[in-house]
């Protein structure tokens, strides 16, 4: 096997160097009755060539794009990847590295991660950033576990906009606690109602998306007003990072924390993951906040460099009094998204989002010239909700034969909406291609 | 410094300021596409002005991060004995596997019948792992080791609930690492500490002098962290069963017993393994990773949803288990990571998985041989894969284990984990993995020795170390002090 070094021979001198006659030998301290009684049995070994056809056939049984055109977003977007970042970031000294716990010899990670930090809170209008964590819907677990501890406060209220499974991952993390998760409901326009909070007492965090699951735009800042009225938090999620290439940002808002997903940012999608969690506050929450941190300081001769910091924060010297328990992160997908961020510039960030909207707008106004209702009227960025007749299910089903995948249906998350879709448009599409999909729904 | 041993030279680095310090205000690195539709309006006053960013090309950023690379030790640089890291080789084929654009573009929320591919991929790693864990059903959705820990617990907590219980203790080892008491403490159970015996591994009395009713449960690291077997964990599975309570193994070290032990048969209920760890995938400088959850049958509807399961020769996405934990991710978890692991899974087969057991374990024992007249050895006992030194006899010359560490750094190589665990005080925990060939073990072996002798005869050589990367010793005190998060 060409990753096993050792020969027969090597091994034989080892075996001696350690005092035991044979490879068996070496497991003697494990009792007879903690071994297996019986043999692996899963398949393999293959060749190099055998798995590459193996795999070649599986991800040939997968749909997807150029060859399909996919409307679906809701948290998982297409967006054009240069070709220089993944051979960038698969370079492997970044790549094959371990978490930089030994300075000196990771200053390519920890200054890649400074500059994601830095470039994160700038993107997002907040003061720091942490240097990643495992995706959106963690983000926003670990932003409002953050809220409570920094308030003392016992309850939340989330926006029931906020991306559904972003939602269900929070109760996960909240079911074995006693805080009380209070839901907020959408309003006729596509935002959310607040009217519940006031009043609330015991009120750690009012929490909305931002754009929200059907892609409106919230009124962030009259939602910062009425959460800090009652002296919570407002922690304001994403999961369309490259929104904020256009919109204003959510710390100009009045945001205390923001979190969300940054797969938008030059990561593929892969069937949902690896992505990246982002996770951005104030200054004042800094010794608050999870996961890891890379500061800047100064080596024994003056010249600036990179470490990991505040690690009294963490798992590995709290333990049980840590801010969470996250140890291994993102990381490489932080970097990715750096390199993305820092290809883009302000002004691609500002051409491209300004792409988006004008091609998903596009394609908003060819539905409604059809026919067909756009029921929220809130402004809205790469995504937007439709409501085809009744029926429209077989249609959908019949437009997957045609390499057409019509957005998402929204009554599984939300049954009120009986044909209702949730459609995404990035720069990937082309007008003619809105053109055949707008003739293909309304024929 | 004995030149034969060393292998760290220096060589043509070249400085690189930060991102922002560079470029010129107009620039682009971006292949913008063609606006082929109009310009709509919107309101100006939801307008900004775009992130404060600096405009860079695509060759000011190509080499800005290759610059930043060269400043970086990996596995495909040298050796890395990291000790509870399993740095092991990260094979290239498994990259080739995951950037198939059918598994690179696969939208989460695609209609099953079109990602049967990648759905297959999912429910046959589930199974590989079963079959190499010895338990019955596994989720591969959380994304890390610590996230596979909490999933743990949550299970713990959801079951004693399902049994009309809430117990609030839940007892960690000494020895642990500090991911297990922080992932209890977020199911709010109160970790119990219990200590080690003079052995290094657990004492069946101790178990049962604090286990009881309002415990929900053990988390034990078999092999532990001092890379021993604890010998006695059937009698301590006995003892938490007997109490109602369930056994968490925290399978960070796998890669010492695939295809030897069978963790079902030794009394485990639950336990995470790492991808990034056992099964090669790259550690990606602090990730992304994935830490399957692997129990017994009775454990199985509390796993998270959505499961895949088969049926008719198709597979499927399901959410009606009304006992489960919930969602942990907000699709699958990694399922880039986890297309790496099945590919070295595959290009493995179960002989070869054993044979990365045995090897691993070989080279530990040997490295262990070989060093204990020179370093302290904390258990002098036969070891799994990964062996315990600490600086006491180098103290005599005040030399720290950091010191050491930072000094291995000038011959070439990846320092071991220093100080952990904490029941060895200045602890040098080194794990050679199996894909070190002997040469490059023998060399790190005559670099530890060449550095044990400098710490006699020239200690500053090793206070003042590293002197060959871009950087000396840095100044972390200050960093925490006075925190510069952002530039």
């Amino acid at each position: 096997m060409r990753y096993l070094p050792h020969t027969q021979e090597e091994i034989n001198d080892m075996l001696g160097v350690v005092g035991v006659s044979s490879l068996d030998d070496l497991f003697k301290p494990i009792p007879d009755d903690c071994c297996r009684s019986n043999e692996l049995s899963f398949p393999g070994p293959m060749s190099e060539w055998e798995l590459n056809a193996h795999m070649d056939s599986l991800s040939n049984d997968i749909s997807a794009d150029p060859d399909f055109k996919i409307y679906l977003g809701a948290g998982s977007y297409e967006h054009y990847i240069p070709s220089f970042i993944p051979y960038l970031v698969g370079r492997s000294e970044f790549a094959t590295a371990y978490t930089p716990y030994q300075p000196e010899i990771s200053q390519g990670t920890l200054q890649a991660i400074y500059e994601y930090q830095t470039l994160t809170a700038r993107l997002l209008g907040m003061d720091i950033s942490n240097a990643s964590l495992y995706d959106g819907a963690m983000a926003l677990a670990e932003a409002m576990l953050m809220a409570v501890r920094v308030t003392r406060r016992k309850k939340i209220a989330v926006s029931n906009l906020i991306h559904p499974h972003y939602r269900r991952v929070l109760q996960t993390y909240f079911a074995p606690t006693d805080y009380e998760i209070i839901e907020l409901n959408g309003k006729g326009n596509g935002q959310t109602e607040l009217e519940a909070i006031d009043g609330m007492d015991d009120l750690a965090a009012v929490a909305v998306q931002s754009p929200n699951f059907f892609g409106c735009v919230e009124d962030l800042q009259s939602i910062a007003e009425k959460a800090h009225a009652q002296k919570a938090l407002l922690v304001t999620c994403f999961s369309e990072a490259l929104a904020y290439g256009l919109f204003k940002n959510p710390g100009s808002l009045g945001a205390d924390i923001a979190c969300g997903e940054g797969q938008s940012l030059g990561i593929p999608r892969s069937y949902g993951g690896p992505g990246l969690g982002i996770l951005a506050c104030k200054d004042k929450f800094m010794r608050n906040i999870p996961g890891r941190l890379v500061g800047q300081t100064k080596d024994l001769n003056g010249r600036r460099g990179f470490v990991l910091t505040l690690a009294t924060r963490e798992q590995h010297i709290r333990r049980e009094k840590a801010t969470s328990n996250i140890c291994t992160n993102n990381s490489l997908c932080a970097v990715t998204a750096a390199m993305y961020m820092a290809t883009l510039g302000n002004k691609g960030m500002q051409a491209l989002s300004r792409l988006n909207y004008n091609k998903t707008e596009y394609l908003k106004q060819s539905l409604k010239n059809a026919g067909a209702n756009i029921p929220f009227e809130s402004p809205t960025f790469n995504e937007f909700v439709v409501e085809f007749p009744l029926g429209f299910e077989k249609k959908y089903k019949g437009l997957l034969d045609r390499k057409i995948i019509a957005g998402l249906s929204l009554e599984p998350y939300y049954p009120e909406y009986k044909s209702h879709y949730l459609l995404a448009v990035t720069e990937t599409k082309t007008r003619k291609d809105l053109d055949a999909f707008v003739k293909e729904v309304v024929s | 410094m004995n030149d034969n041993i060393k292998q760290g030279a220096t060589g043509l680095i070249m400085n690189e300021p930060l991102l922002w310090e560079k470029g010129k205000k107009g620039r682009i690195g971006f292949s913008l596409p063609e606006a082929d539709v109009d310009a709509y309006p919107l309101d100006e006053s939801l307008v900004g002005h775009g992130p404060d960013f600096p405009d860079l090309s695509e060759v000011d950023v190509v080499r800005h991060y290759t610059c930043l690379s060269q400043w970086n030790f990996g596995v495909d640089t040298g050796m890395y004995p990291l000790g509870s890291c399993t740095m092991k080789y990260n094979p290239k084929t498994n990259e080739r596997q995951a950037a198939l654009p059918g598994f690179a573009n696969a939208h989460p929320l695609l209609p099953q019948e079109m990602a049967q591919g990648v759905l297959k991929m999912i429910y046959d790693l589930e199974r590989c792992l079963a079959d190499i864990t010895g338990l019955d059903a596994v989720t591969v959705q959380p994304t890390a080791g610590a996230h596979g820990e909490l999933c743990g617990m949550l299970i713990f907590d959801s079951y004693h609930k399902s049994r009309g219980e809430k117990r609030s203790k839940i007892i960690v080892p000494d020895t642990a690492h500090g991911t297990n008491p922080a992932s209890a403490a977020l199911c709010e159970m109160k970790p119990v500490a219990v200590k080690s015996n003079e052995n290094g591994i657990l004492e069946p009395e101790r178990i049962a002098a604090i286990m009881d009713e309002d415990t929900a449960g053990i988390m034990v690291t078999n092999p532990n962290t001092l890379g021993l077997f604890e010998e006695n964990i059937k009698a301590i599975a006995g003892i938490v069963h007997g109490k109602g309570g369930l056994v968490y193994g925290d399978g960070a070290n796998m890669n010492a017993v695939m295809g030897i032990v069978d963790m079902g048969r030794i009394g485990i209920d639950v336990l995470h393994l790492n991808l990034h760890k056992t099964f090669s995938t790259p550690h990606g400088g602090g990730g992304p990773g994935t830490g399957p959850v692997c129990v017994k049958k009775h454990l199985e509807p509390f796993l998270p949803i959505p499961r895949v399961i088969k049926q008719d020769e198709m597979y499927a996405l399901r959410e009606d288990f009304p006992q489960s934990i919930g969602r942990l991710h907000a699709f699958y978890g990694n399922v880039g990571v986890m297309l790496k692991a099945y590919s070295y899974i595959l290009s493995m087969g179960p002989e070869n998985l054993k044979k990365v057991s045995q090897l691993a374990v070989l080279n530990a024992n040997y490295i262990k041989e070989k060093l204990k007249s020179t370093f302290h050895l904390a258990y002098d006992r036969p070891c799994m894969h990964e062996c315990v030194f600490s600086d006491k006899i180098q103290q005599a010359n005040k030399i720290s284990t950091l010191d050491v560490a930072k000094r291995l750094m000038d011959y070439g190589f990846h320092p071991p984990t220093i100080y952990f665990p904490l029941v060895v005080n200045g602890a040098i925990m080194v794990e050679p993995t199996e894909t070190e060939c002997r040469e490059d073990i023998d060399r790190f072996i005559e670099a530890m020795k060449a550095v044990a002798k400098e710490a006699e005869q020239n200690p500053d050589l090793l206070r003042n170390a590293p002197v060959t990367p871009k950087l000396n010793r840095l100044d972390e005190t200050s960093a925490a002090r006075k925190p510069c998060l952002t530039g």
